[in-house]
């Protein structure tokens, strides 16, 4: 017999709807980082929605689901969407490929699939690739406003595909500036700069932090920004974690940076690099890896803030997203076990 | 009415409950029109089990004829009431029939096919019930047996038992669809003021709040104007903003007088009692008129019936013969629910009868209502969390019951869950939330009955092995008693065994002579 339980009436929205309202929510973020960043960002998306398809159609057949079903909730082409705008841009093809084969297959269904991970499956990806290739994971071309030459269309298709464009030039060729030097991402040159024994004043003036914040960085960030508030207003995800998260960024570099102005670089500088807003409201936000009460994700989103800094500030890695993320994803349980609400009528007990 | 007035009467809440939803109300489906009184049907099917406690015995015999009114079937136990005949005529059969279940199953029911009389035995009114003592008034309701008719069906007389210093009447109807209290509000707004007067003198109270949804503005009014009317100043309106689920009772309570009612307590510990309309309009009845619980307004709506609207319907009434009466052409397969689409069930045959606690039928067109989709897995959203009126992470109590947790699932308060329904409505995997409750409840109770079981079963084993033990012991202990009694008897037996010795001996010796005298003689 079919199972008829009451209520016999639904709100209207669907566990895939939701999956593409996030998705449809990381569109200014994506062209914001076309704008600075070239073509890379489509190829990215391109390759790791692919692979995201091919691999979940193939483990969800090994185990004996009915794929169909599956991929119609979307989820896979979320976590693709999301590597792929961490990825830098012209990482090799290779690059985004296996990291999504290893978020949709080992972190996502080897777990059991949908709302089984323990872990964010895009940043579990994401990690297995910063520390299997470092070199690959950490050379971004420059915004494109201050770079000396920016790849075309048809050299970056090269590039993300050979490693070199018709005219022999590697994407070492292409991060270089105006002025010859190399250039990193800010956060990257942050790490560097201070492991020189540079101080952070000296290091503001470099050409990627322009007049206001960083170049191209700052408005990446904005995008996403903008894109995370629509999906508070649209009720995809809750103001929880994304507020305590940034809440806790800032005031822990503000701290930080009020200990040693020369040391630690500015709030702002935090607040607007790096993959912190695609981090706050995309990232951390992922309802299955995340705390469930709403006590609970002002922890959760608070103690990920916090890390970051940490790593940032003091660690080895120039940004700490996934590794924040994917060490407050362990203590999720936890947290949600000492943040149950009170049940209606036990205030009175005394 | 002046305005000022008004004010005075009716006022709205400042109080607030946790989560709630707003679903698509229908209500003007069936709100419209007054209440019409639908005909005795040829037979009433009469269900003994249509209230919280025991099942009820019958007290009439197949073949009996009865009037309407009769009481047919006695309480069993402290928590039933009973049941009356809603029709005159005879009983046909005692028998189990379908009763209105999730299941389709059958239980016992009295079957009465109605002769078209005006007969009926009703009790003789109180004519001041006032003055009249509480233990009369109680007795009463019991006789009349009254039932809560919001749909708990707890016996009305008992609730009504402890004093208190607030009567609170639940008027908040707030599930879609239905419209039966709105409908008895607006239609015998005078009467059931005095209805509201008479609980809360039975119960002692000072004052008596009307709770009730800003989404029944004519309700409001018709009850407003009929306080101003009666001059009484003891009945107050609350109301208070439509949100399902504000007519559970903790709901209400919490927004109307701000307070929760303590886990584990009842309302009587904050000083409340609460009654929905339909019950104290059926205890008004029962009182003024004698008339017992024979019949009430049930909505019928949805889409698939177009005579839609509130009816007065007898008690026992054949599902079947009330679509039929409104029209909805027998051939086509429409669902039909009991209830509201929040907590109610789909009746799986309509051959089921209306009972006490049928405050709605939904006839719905196979669009209009969500039928059960495949559930995609929880991906812990919290939704759920957010809309639970108790305050409980549903998400949590699901992911027990369903690896049968059941320990876990009570320590995350399942048994605080009031089964609204306000969880399954906004999960986004469609999970049937609720189901997965009831079954952890019903799994729970069922093996801390088993428990009971099976320790009374090990005290019992353990009392016989006890027993055997002492038994054996108290054998031995005989045995040996009876052991040494032999050995003094046999003790004191040395002296007399010298007498038989010599007796024997002298007997011997009298034998031998005879035997030398007979010999003797022969020869």
């Amino acid at each position: 017999m079919m199972l008829s339980s009451s209520p016999y009436k639904k709100s209207s929205h669907s566990v895939s709807q939701l999956m593409q309202l996030v998705i449809f929510a990381t569109i200014p973020g994506a062209i914001a980082l076309f704008y600075f960043f070239g073509w890379g960002v489509w190829f990215n998306l391109i390759v790791c929605c692919s692979v995201a398809y091919a691999s979940e159609w193939l483990i969800v057949k090994l185990r004996n689901r009915d794929p169909k079903k599956v991929l119609s909730d979307y989820s896979a082409l979320l976590t693709a969407v999301l590597l792929a705008l961490a990825l830098p841009p012209l990482a090799p093809w290779w690059v985004a490929t296996i990291g999504t084969l290893f978020a949709i297959v080992f972190a996502k269904h080897l777990y059991g699939g949908l709302g089984y991970n323990p872990f964010n499956p895009a940043m579990t990806g994401y990690v297995l690739l910063l520390i299997s290739f470092p070199m690959a994971m950490t050379t971004w071309l420059p915004p494109q406003s201050i770079a000396a030459q920016a790849p075309d269309f048809i050299s970056s298709l090269q590039l993300f595909f050979s490693g070199s464009d018709s005219q022999g030039n590697t994407l070492n060729y292409y991060t270089l500036n105006a002025d010859g030097f190399t250039m990193a991402t800010p956060l990257d040159e942050i790490k560097t700069s201070f492991s020189m024994g540079y101080v952070f004043d000296e290091i503001k003036n470099k050409p990627i932090f322009g007049d206001w914040q960083n170049v191209g960085w700052q408005w990446v960030n904005l995008a996403f920004l903008a894109g995370g508030l629509f999906l508070i207003v649209k009720k995809a995800i809750s103001w929880h974690i994304p507020v305590s998260f940034l809440a806790a960024i800032y005031i822990t570099s503000f701290l930080a940076h009020g200990y040693d102005p020369q040391l630690n670089p500015a709030p702002m500088i935090h607040l607007l690099s790096g993959a912190t807003m695609l981090g706050a409201f995309f990232i951390a936000t992922d309802p299955v890896s995340a705390t469930t009460t709403n006590k609970g994700r002002i922890i959760f989103g608070a103690a990920i803030g916090f890390i970051v800094v940490m790593i940032r500030n003091y660690g080895g890695y120039p940004d700490a997203i996934a590794f924040a993320v994917l060490i407050m994803n362990m203590a999720a349980p936890l947290i949600d076990h000492y943040t149950q609400p009170k049940v209606y009528g036990s205030q009175e007990l005394k | 009415m002046s305005p000022d007035n008004q004010n005075t009467i009716a006022y709205t809440t400042t109080y607030k409950f946790h989560g709630g939803i707003h679903p698509e109300e229908h209500k003007t489906l069936s709100n419209q029109t007054p209440i019409i009184d639908l005909p005795a049907p040829p037979i009433v099917v009469l269900p003994l089990n249509q209230h919280s406690g025991a099942q009820s015995l019958p007290c009439v015999a197949v073949g009996d004829s009865v009037v309407t009114g009769q009481k047919i079937a006695e309480a069993k136990g402290n928590r039933s009431a009973h049941v009356h005949a809603s029709a005159s005529g005879t009983v046909v059969a005692i028998e189990n029939r379908v009763i209105a279940h999730p299941s389709g199953q059958s239980d016992l029911c009295i079957v009465i096919e109605t002769q078209d009389n005006n007969k009926q035995h009703f009790l003789p009114p109180i004519n001041n019930p006032f003055t009249t003592s509480k233990q009369s008034l109680l007795d009463r309701i019991f006789e009349s047996g009254i039932v809560g008719l919001g749909g708990a069906a707890f016996p009305s007389h008992i609730k009504l038992m402890p004093d208190v210093d607030r009567l609170i009447i639940n008027a908040a109807e707030c599930e879609p669809y239905i419209t039966c209290d709105d409908r008895l509000m607006q239609d015998e707004a005078p009467q059931l003021i005095q209805a509201f007067e008479l609980l809360r003198h039975i119960v002692s109270a000072k004052e008596c709040i009307i709770g009730i949804e800003d989404n029944k503005p004519e309700a409001i009014a018709q009850l407003t104007s009929a306080i101003e009317t009666s001059g009484l100043t003891t009945i107050n309106i609350c109301i208070v903003p439509t949100k399902y689920p504000s007519g559970g009772e903790k709901q209400l309570i919490e927004l109307i007088t701000g307070q929760q009612v303590p886990k584990g307590q009842l309302t009587t510990s904050l000083g409340l009692v609460m009654h929905n309309v339909a019950t104290a309009f059926a205890i008004f009845e029962a009182v003024t008129l004698g008339k017992p619980l024979i019949d009430r307004v049930t909505t019928v709506t949805g889409l698939g019936c177009e005579r839609r609207g509130n009816y007065r319907i007898r008690l026992g009434t054949p599902l079947q013969w009330i679509l039929e009466q409104l029209g909805v052409p027998a051939e086509q397969k429409f669902t039909t629910i009991m209830g509201g689409p929040m907590m109610g069930f789909k009746v799986p045959n309509t051959a089921a009868s209306v009972v006490k606690s049928t405050n709605c039928l939904i006839v719905a067109e196979p669009d209009e209502l969500n039928e059960p989709s495949t559930a995609l897995p929880c991906i812990r959203c919290g939704e759920c969390a957010d809309v639970c009126p108790a305050n409980l992470l549903p998400q949590q109590l699901y992911w027990f019951a369903r690896s049968d947790e059941f320990e876990k699932a009570e320590n995350y308060n399942l048994f605080d869950c009031i089964e609204c329904g306000a969880c399954a409505y906004v999960c986004p995997s469609e999970i049937p939330l609720v189901h997965y409750y009831r079954y952890a409840k019903n799994e729970i109770v069922l093996r801390a009955k088993e428990k009971q079981q099976a320790a009374k079963a090990r005290e019992r084993f353990e009392f016989r092995e006890f027993r055997l033990k002492r038994e054996k012991a108290e054998r031995a202990e005989k045995h040996r008693k009876a052991a040494e009694a032999r050995k003094k008897a046999a003790e004191a037996k040395g002296q007399t065994n010298e007498k038989k010795a010599t007796i024997a001996e002298a007997v011997a010796r009298a034998k031998a002579r005879k035997q030398k005298k007979q010999d003797d003689q022969s020869s």
